[in-house]
């Protein structure tokens, strides 16, 4: 889509097209990336405007490759950001790992498609595990922000950006095939883009002194130091950074919790069955880490029972169930493969639960 | 109020655009909608398709299962999609290129030689916009004018001749609608 938005108007636009315009406008200023299915509109976006933008774009020879120019991009200063989907952010683990260790902020999308292996490009979820739990070696912990709707995926962009600037680490913006291929109007608002100030930044040490980005530290306990204080970092991630979106869950007597593309399909069966005066509540967990206990942790609520829908065979499952920590029933209904679990499906379990 | 919509026909045949084209149009009534594609290795020379939904509410899945209404531009697609409209749904049918018989439960068919007639316009390219326009008319889920606005709207990006040439297309297909559901639309 040539026509980029006055900021005012609506316009239709693809998720991946809105995640490349919301980096650019959230002041990315380097992207190198790779191709492949379902996230190609974003590197094609990306390769036509980022240098009308004096920006760099960069269609590295690999995903590896592309991970590592991010790291370095980043070391600078920068605001930088890569874009694959699944087998291609499996290539970019390491990459991730050493941006982590190096305390380096970057951003990383996936647009999840079907696997394991090389899959189908068929909408998948089943990436959650790979995201939320670490990914590449070490102890470490991406945050992971999934939108449901293309205005929220371009929106997602700026606060994308602005975590990894505040707190120098890896973000994830996590989709799915659905949400990077699917048009949605939405309007193309500033958002607020902060600067951050990066002292640790190699930017030439004429007159200071020189700064190191690395994350080899063979000498007798300065590992462990610097990986306490990852640890503190992701404890105040924790309690600061937990986004979710919640509807009817006061006096429901079931909660049905999913993200990302998934949860647009719960949510409406969700208001169908409120319109027909079946108490049911629902959860969005937005940041996916860090997970939002918050939301499941309502004092004096009772008898609650909980349905968990995935586009996986049981991932996101496995947080609720740490959360609610056995005070309630959790359910699970999931397809994989490229199989969508369809608002049919989604209340016919429902019904067994009852 | 909510419209789940199958576009299909032939890679080549301006499926997407058409889609595209439905979908700004809604938007411009300040509607719900969304526009899904298909996007596999299918699009080159096999079927191409995509799927809209309009609704006054917040959409959920912007898949479509079952169809309340289906533009089908040839007869491949038709074979693939047939079986998924609605029983009371609304087939829109490209009677050039489909010869097979649609499903007989199908009772809203409005099937016109939308290539023939754009080949008669000046180019079998426009086709699409022809099968938009009676859509238009006997689905009446998006007005004419919001259509006519979309395509003005390409003013900066085609020429004038080819604005012209698809709002002629638009009003020829708006013409051969049968009064199916709500001619004239909103």
């Amino acid at each position: 889509m040539s026509a980029r938005g006055n900021g005012h108007a609506k316009i239709l636009m693809t998720g991946n097209e809105a995640i490349a315009e919301g980096a650019i406008r959230a002041g990315c200023r380097f992207y190198a990336g790779y191709p492949i299915t379902p996230q190609n509109e974003l590197t094609a976006y990306m390769a036509r405007h980022m240098p009308q933008e004096g920006r760099v774009f960069i269609q590295a020879e690999s995903e590896l490759a592309a991970v590592n120019m991010v790291f370095g991009a980043s070391a600078t200063g920068v605001r930088a950001m890569t874009s694959s989907s699944s087998p291609g952010i499996s290539l970019k683990q390491e990459g991730i790992s050493y941006l982590a260790g190096c305390r380096l902020p970057a951003v990383i999308v996936n647009i999840m498609r079907g696997g394991p292996g090389l899959g189908n490009i068929a909408p998948s979820q089943a990436d959650y595990f790979q995201a939320t739990k670490g990914g590449g070696h070490g102890d470490y912990h991406s945050i992971v922000l999934a939108p449901a709707s293309v205005e929220e995926a371009y929106r997602t962009m700026f606060d994308a950006f602005d975590l990894a600037d505040t707190y120098r680490t890896p973000v994830m913006v996590l989709g799915d095939g659905m949400l990077g291929q699917m048009m949605e109007p939405l309007i193309l608002e500033k958002g607020p883009v902060r600067q951050h100030a990066k002292t640790w930044a190699l930017t030439g040490c004429r007159g200071r002194k020189p700064n190191i980005v690395r994350s080899l530290f063979l000498k007798e306990g300065v590992l462990e130091a610097l990986n306490l204080q990852l640890q503190k970092k992701y404890k105040a991630i924790q309690q600061k950074e937990q986004r979710w979106e919640e509807l009817l869950v006061e006096d429901a007597s079931v909660i049905l919790v999913a993200y990302g593309g998934m949860a647009r399909i719960v949510k409406e069966a969700v208001r169908g069955l409120r319109a027909g005066h079946k108490k049911i509540g629902f959860i969005r967990p937005i940041s996916l880490w860090p997970f939002p206990v918050k939301a499941f942790r309502r004092p004096g609520k009772k008898s609650v029972k909980y349905l968990v829908v995935e586009m996986s065979y049981g991932q996101m499952v496995e947080d609720v169930r740490l959360a609610v920590e056995c005070r309630a029933p959790v359910e699970f209904f999931g397809r994989s493969g490229g199989g969508i679990p369809t608002e049919e499906e989604i209340l016919k379990k429902l019904h067994t639960m009852s | 109020m909510t419209e789940r919509i199958i576009i299909a026909g032939s890679g080549g045949q301006g499926v997407m655009l058409l889609g595209k084209v439905l979908a700004e149009s809604a938007m411009r009534e300040a509607r719900h909608v969304t526009w899904l594609p298909s996007y596999g290795a299918e699009v080159r020379g096999g079927t191409a398709n995509c799927m809209v939904v309009i609704s006054d509410e917040e959409i959920g899945s912007p898949f479509v299962q079952y169809a309340d209404s289906m533009i089908v531009l040839n007869d491949e697609s038709l074979r693939r999609f047939g079986g998924r409209l609605k029983s009371r749904g609304l087939l829109v049918l490209n009677s050039s290129l489909a010869q097979s018989a649609p499903p007989a439960k199908i009772k809203n068919l409005e099937s016109r030689p939308f290539s023939a007639i754009a080949l008669e316009l000046g180019t079998v390219k426009v086709a699409n916009i022809v099968a938009l326009g009676c859509f238009v008319a006997a689905g009446g889920i998006v007005g004419k004018g919001s259509v006519e606005g979309v395509i003005k709207g390409k003013a900066g990006e085609v020429s004038t001749d080819i604005i012209t040439l698809n709002l002629k297309a638009l009003s020829k297909g708006f013409g051969l609608a049968g009064g199916s559901r709500a001619k004239g639309g909103r």
